[in-house]
């Protein structure tokens, strides 16, 4: 499996790949490609697939169907979904650095530098904030240098202001070591300027190309329109064509208009909508 | 010096509680104190096989100690029971299995409480050579084994993602594991042996900022508890092994007290998410 991949600058590709657990596919079909300096980002519903295509990437779980193809000696950083640290392990964030792999000092502070926790460094992780701990797994996926960089949700429990920052950091990231990028996230709007790729998932590719061309695709709509009431309500304006325009101002210069907050505010069903409704009282 | 079976005692049970204190660390971390418990109590169905194969003690309680686990693990990927219900299927049927082979045996006689509660004051220049020897071997190898496993036991799947092999790791662990106990099993008991390696860990727990310090602070809090008991149960007469144990728990006890000088450790279950 690990095998030298086609192309050169290709991390790791995934041909028709398919996850089956307990019974039943994950997620099947897919074809995935990150290559050097590319961010590729990965967005669906819940239990749509995005964290296994994630983890069959990186060799986490295996494929029971298609191939997945990694460079030799690839070097990952990942940050999963969950990270749920014991209190009897007594690790600070500095500890927590070096969890894989020697760093030298200098780098650790780097690191930490970068994704804005230094003065956090003594601290244990269980004394963490949500946003704090998930900006110290950041932190110490990049001390790592990688090729490639997986987050799977890197923003959770970070507010609407760090979010977007934390997004422009991911790309400064980009930018500097020139490695690839796997992201997952569940609001498309906000990873938009940031991404190269997206894939929308729904248990298969449901489709794919540049940010502009997945949220105008009828595929897109259709997933999202299909399950709004049950968990992302989040989604529902990017039905809405007046809106779709406004989430693109919104993620443009990180303000909301008026307008689409009540918007959001109508449709209160659902974890997505909390989310939004969070943003409004925020601000 | 080792004339006297009480330095005997001494000598072996503080090299014991030194390699019990980094592995009791990850007993604890990894939530495994149930399973140490179940490995432990197949020693008794080790000893029992010794026997019957003639073949050397310690081997035999160390095949069986590693199958114990082997087989727990392939229970929990294929059957259906729970992990908690297979443990304490496999514990106590392991050391029933034991009991019951050891009665049947009429033509050995078995100490039974010795394998049961230990017989520390019995120990021989031969045990002590063991305890170092095979001692300093788990400590190498766990030393060597340090990241992994302790990436592992952080999060499996950052260790997989990062070419850390957490199957490997815990696999080795548990060979390590199984050593400890068949090295234990003459100064605590096998029904002892888990207390060894979970209290002095616990205690050490309150001192620790890194996962190292903690390590090294349950070695200390383990011999602590070697002195202390063993001289206890030399002065009043108290049976060795479980007085080392209760010497544990006092320190233990005394590790919670509220140190003025320091922030209380806050106790939660998992850490943020």
């Amino acid at each position: 499996m690990q095998a030298m991949v086609n192309g050169p600058g290709t991390l790791v590709e995934m041909r028709n790949a398919g996850v089956h657990r307990g019974g039943r596919w994950l997620v099947r079909g897919v074809d995935l490609t990150v290559r050097r300096g590319e961010i590729v980002t990965l967005i669906g519903p819940n239990g749509s697939g995005k964290s296994t295509t994630a983890k069959a990437a990186i060799g986490v779980v295996r494929p029971d169907e298609g191939s997945v193809e990694r460079a030799s000696a690839l070097k990952v950083g990942y940050v999963p979904q969950k990270v749920a640290v014991d209190w009897t392990l007594p690790l600070n964030v500095e500890r927590l650095m070096k969890l894989t792999g020697r760093l030298d000092r200098k780098r650790i502070a780097a690191a930490l530098e970068a994704a804005g926790i230094a003065h956090l460094a003594r601290a244990e992780v269980q004394n963490l904030s949500g946003g704090e701990f998930q900006r110290a797994l950041l932190a110490r996926a990049l001390a790592r240098e990688p090729d490639l960089l997986v987050l799977d949700e890197p923003v959770q429990g970070v507010d609407f202001s760090g979010e977007i920052a934390l997004y422009q950091l991911i790309r400064d990231i980009r930018d500097r070591t020139g490695c690839g990028i796997l992201l997952i996230s569940h609001d498309l709007h906000v990873v938009m300027a940031e991404t190269d790729t997206v894939l929308c998932l729904n248990g298969h590719v449901c489709c794919r190309g540049t940010p502009e061309n997945v949220l105008k695709s009828p595929e897109y709509m259709r997933l999202f329109g299909a399950r709004a009431g049950e968990t992302l309500a989040i989604y529902h304006h990017h039905h809405d064509h007046t809106h779709l325009a406004d989430g693109r101002v919104r993620q443009a210069d990180g303000t909301i208009t008026e307008n689409c907050q009540d918007h959001h505010h109508a449709h209160d069903d659902g974890d997505g909508s909390l989310r939004v409704k969070e943003r409004g009282h925020a601000r | 010096m080792l004339d006297d079976f009480f330095t005997r005692a001494m000598v072996a049970g503080v090299g014991l509680a030194l390699v019990a204190g980094p592995l009791g660390c990850f007993v604890v971390w990894r939530r495994m104190a149930y399973f140490g418990d179940t490995m432990a109590h197949s020693a008794l169905l080790g000893v029992a096989l010794a026997f019957l194969f003639e073949i050397n003690l310690t081997a035999g309680v160390f095949i069986v100690a590693t199958g114990a686990a082997l087989a727990l693990l392939f229970l929990q990927r294929h059957g259906s029971l729970s992990t908690d219900a297979l443990l304490g299927i496999l514990s106590h049927s392991t050391l029933a299995l034991g009991l019951v082979m050891v009665a049947f045996m009429s033509w050995i006689r078995i100490d039974l409480m010795g394998f049961l509660f230990g017989d520390i004051l019995a120990v021989s220049r031969v045990d002590i050579a063991m305890i170092y020897g095979g001692g300093v071997l788990v400590l190498a190898v766990l030393a060597w084994l340090w990241r992994p496993l302790l990436a592992a036991t952080v999060n499996t799947e950052i260790a997989e993602a990062e070419g850390m092999r957490p199957e490997r790791a815990r696999f080795i662990f548990m060979l390590l594991m199984a050593a400890m106990i068949a090295i234990a099993m003459k100064i605590v008991g096998i029904l002892l042996i888990t207390s060894l390696l979970i209290i002095p860990a616990a205690a050490g727990r309150r001192f620790a900022s890194t996962p190292e310090v903690m390590a090294v602070a349950a070695s200390l809090a383990g011999a602590l508890a070697v002195i202390g008991g063993l001289t206890a149960s030399l002065r009043f007469d108290t049976p060795s092994g479980p007085s080392i144990v209760v010497a544990a728990l006092i320190i233990f006890l005394l590790s919670l007290a509220r140190l003025p000088s320091r922030r209380p450790t806050p106790i939660k279950s998992g850490g943020p998410s």
